[in-house]
């Protein structure tokens, strides 16, 4: 297209007139630019990931005049304590201060040293049945549907770990986000955020002194 | 010596080929672009292993760093105007018809309804600089109430969704076109403020909440 009528205006036999043709090469370089332009503002502006979400459930609240139902005896559950950047837990029960078996707090990361390990600890009757459902899975010995049914019902059994969270006044979003983020890699199925008690928030004060 | 010269080319280049591929990919990004929309404050989301996509019918908080409370929801501008319009009922704030329309583009505000007139009348920089938050203490949660209006609209739209999705296919669930309740907290947002967030929809026994979160490179499942 830019080359046509190269050498405009070559030839002219016979006696007609004709105005003197230019040359009708145009300078594309401007057009480049503009293209190019517009090509580095499209890239840089377009969002091409779109934001991802972790979806939560969380425990109904209790009607006030429903009776609250005690659960099953927790046999197999480790508290959270979460503070600014510090995680701290415990496993099994909550017992006061001067009770032969007061609870103590023990410290960990959100690293993987740390958090993930302790969860893969604790939750491996889960993650052992998962990997046996995926391995079935892999083989067809069961289907999707199947395979998903013995995984919830997995995480469902008594064995299976139970996660409590608790945060105080200076633990950040980061933290909570973080600590679902490791339950859902050691494929922990029953957590709930729940209210600090005074007492906790104490220890966790003596910890973070 | 008589040198031998190669036939001398032309040292202008054709452009052509070139500007066709710059305007394709130009076309291109244009066409699948899908633009930041404006937001009231910048969030820095944490990151995670979730890989769920955004749903379309949200209602969305957004709570920043310093633990102010933004509220937007995408049922559309006349679902946007009838929640304004409950709000305003409620709460006796009355609105101009600009006032009205302004709110019909506003993704997202940040302030109580009692600020809301003067709010709507800024333009989008001011708005920036603004440090209202919209109420939720159990004093005065009006929180609650724009989630509540927000909830009914959102559903309703869905349902209209629904129907027009289910005429094409039978297999569509409902619960997909149900409005979704998104939080989009800055990570080093207090825990408390997002948790006052969480405790008000809980009371509107809305339990299913989405936090949004940048995927996490490098942290495999």
């Amino acid at each position: 297209m830019a080359d046509m009528g190269e050498g405009g205006g070559g030839h002219e036999k016979g006696g007609k007139k004709r105005a003197k043709k230019g040359s009708t090469r145009v300078d594309m370089t401007p057009l480049v630019d503009l293209a190019f332009l517009l090509l580095t503002f499209f890239v840089m502006t377009s969002t091409f990931s779109k934001p991802k979400v972790m979806s939560l459930v969380y425990p109904a609240k209790p009607k006030p005049d429903q009776v609250v139902e005690e659960g099953p005896k927790i046999n197999n559950a480790i508290t959270f304590l979460l503070s600014e950047n510090r995680i701290f837990y415990y496993q099994g029960q909550y017992y006061p201060k001067g009770d032969p078996k007061a609870t103590v707090l023990s410290e960990t990361n959100f690293g993987s040293t740390g958090l993930r390990k302790l969860l893969s600890d604790l939750n491996n009757y889960v993650l052992i049945n998962v990997k046996k459902y995926d391995a079935q899975f892999a083989k067809g010995i069961i289907n999707e549907q199947e395979r998903s049914d013995l995984i919830k019902k997995a995480k469902e059994n008594t064995k299976a770990l139970k996660v409590l969270i608790k945060t105080d006044d200076k633990a950040i979003c980061k933290n909570f986000i973080d600590v679902i983020d490791e339950l859902r890699i050691a494929q922990v199925g029953m957590m709930a955020p729940v209210d600090l008690m005074a007492s906790e928030y104490e220890l966790i004060k003596a910890k973070t002194k | 010596m008589a040198q031998i010269k190669g036939p001398k080319g032309s040292p202008t280049i054709d452009m052509t080929p070139m500007v066709d591929l710059a305007f394709l990919l130009v076309t291109f990004f244009m066409l699948t672009a899908n633009f930041r929309s404006e937001e009231p404050v910048v969030i820095d989301t944490p990151s995670s292993i979730a890989d769920l996509e955004t749903p379309k019918n949200v209602v969305l908080i957004t709570i920043d760093k310093g633990g102010r409370v933004f509220y937007g929801f995408t049922a559309g501008e006349d679902a946007r105007i009838r929640v304004l319009k409950s709000m305003s009922a409620k709460y006796k704030v009355a609105f101009s018809p600009e006032q009205y329309k302004k709110f019909s583009t506003l993704s997202s505000f940040g302030c109580s309804v009692q600020q809301l007139p003067a709010y709507l009348d800024l333009d989008v920089e001011e708005r920036k600089k603004t440090t209202f938050s919209v109420p939720n203490d159990s004093t005065n949660n009006q929180l609650r109430d724009w989630v509540n209006y927000g909830n009914i609209e959102g559903t309703s739209a869905g349902a209209i969704k629904y129907e027009e999705a289910a005429a094409d296919n039978p297999d569509v669930e409902m619960n997909e076109f149900k409005p979704k309740f998104i939080l989009k907290a800055d990570g080093k947002a207090l825990y408390t403020h997002v948790k006052n967030v969480i405790e008000t929809f809980r009371d509107l026994d809305l339990n299913n909440l989405n936090f949004v979160t940048s995927l996490e490179a490098g942290k495999e499942k």
